[in-house]
């Protein structure tokens, strides 16, 4: 009897599982970051300074 | 953020001085954001490797077969899930005695990262005892007591979120990680306590280890690839919380702001 079913099962879950946990914390933090460069004042203050300095 | 604003200096206990310089939500968002793009690029790369060299290159036991590729999983998976636990405690440890700001929303993030490798652990467990014992499940001592820790992982992250006020929710799950961290050496010395189907430990930090060094090597690097993986999603996940802490006390402080005197 073959015992790859359980072998691949056992692989699929290792690999897919940490990875739908990375691909979720990545999503939140770029969320939050986008978030709170739209409400932090000082966020806000330091790229409009950059935006300045640009233009 | 906040919880750190609300202590003057006056206030912090004389030995948690030096672990609240490392506390600091700006500092930690500075060095974390350095760190972590290594930590997940390394991470991926290593476990991605060991995964490879150990499904397709790694020999097959004398006895199990080809059934032992799954232990580089399973065991990665289960040393994650205690050490996982073992973070818990030392967060509570740092929350309860030295109010570390930043040790409640750790323990709030490591909780449901813990509980997943605990639950692949479980999994793969199972899968692999199928083929070898005949059986998915054993009411074996070391199989219960990694469920037991199972529940209180999943214990700690609904306790966190069970109360109105979130201090409260943080000290009763700290509590019960300091409690349920009786369950970690149960879990270590269980195959040497009872008898067990489970098999004895391969690797110990005193002997040598039991394992062809060709089956061991790809253990060892799945172990640490993992291992820094975990710690990269600890990361993001910890940085996505502090910067969602900022994002309501600067909402709240706008309200407060806009509310009529």
């Amino acid at each position: 009897m073959t015992h790859w079913p359980y072998i691949a099962a056992s692989y699929a879950i290792g690999v897919l599982l940490p990875a739908a946990l990375g691909i979720a914390a990545w999503t939140r933090s770029a969320a939050a970051r986008r978030k709170l460069r739209a409400v932090d004042p000082r966020l806000l203050a330091r790229e409009a300074a950059r935006r300045e300095r640009a233009a | 953020m906040d919880t750190l604003s609300t202590l003057g200096p006056t206030e912090l206990p004389r030995r948690g001085r030096n672990l609240h310089r490392f506390a600091n939500p700006g500092r930690f968002l500075r060095i974390s954001g350095t760190v972590l793009p290594w930590l997940a690029v390394g991470g991926v790369a290593i476990t991605a490797f060991a995964l490879v060299w150990g499904l397709c290159f790694a020999p097959p036991d004398w006895q199990q077969g080809d059934t032992v590729r799954i232990m580089y999983i399973h065991v990665p998976a289960a040393w994650l899930a205690s050490a996982g636990y073992f973070s818990l405690a030392v967060c509570a440890v740092l929350s309860l005695v030295w109010r570390h700001p930043l040790a409640d929303l750790a323990a709030q993030e490591i909780g449901p990262v813990g509980a997943v490798f605990t639950a692949i652990c479980l999994a793969t467990g199972s899968l692999w005892g199928k083929p070898m014992w005949g059986a998915w499940w054993v009411w074996d001592a070391r199989l219960t007591s990694v469920l037991v820790l199972f529940f209180l992982y999943l214990g700690q992250i609904a306790l966190i979120r069970a109360f109105d006020d979130q201090q409260r929710g943080y000290r009763a799950a700290a509590i019960l990680a300091l409690v349920g961290s009786v369950n970690l050496p149960i879990i270590k010395f269980s195959v040497q306590w009872w008898n067990t189907l489970h098999q004895p430990d391969s690797i110990t930090l005193t002997g040598a280890p039991t394992m062809d060094s060709r089956i061991l090597w790809p253990l060892l690097f799945a172990a640490i690839g993992y291992t820094i993986l975990f710690a990269a999603i600890v990361v993001a996940r910890l940085r996505a919380a502090v910067m969602e802490r900022r994002i309501r006390a600067l909402l709240l402080a706008r309200v407060d702001q806009q509310a009529p005197a």
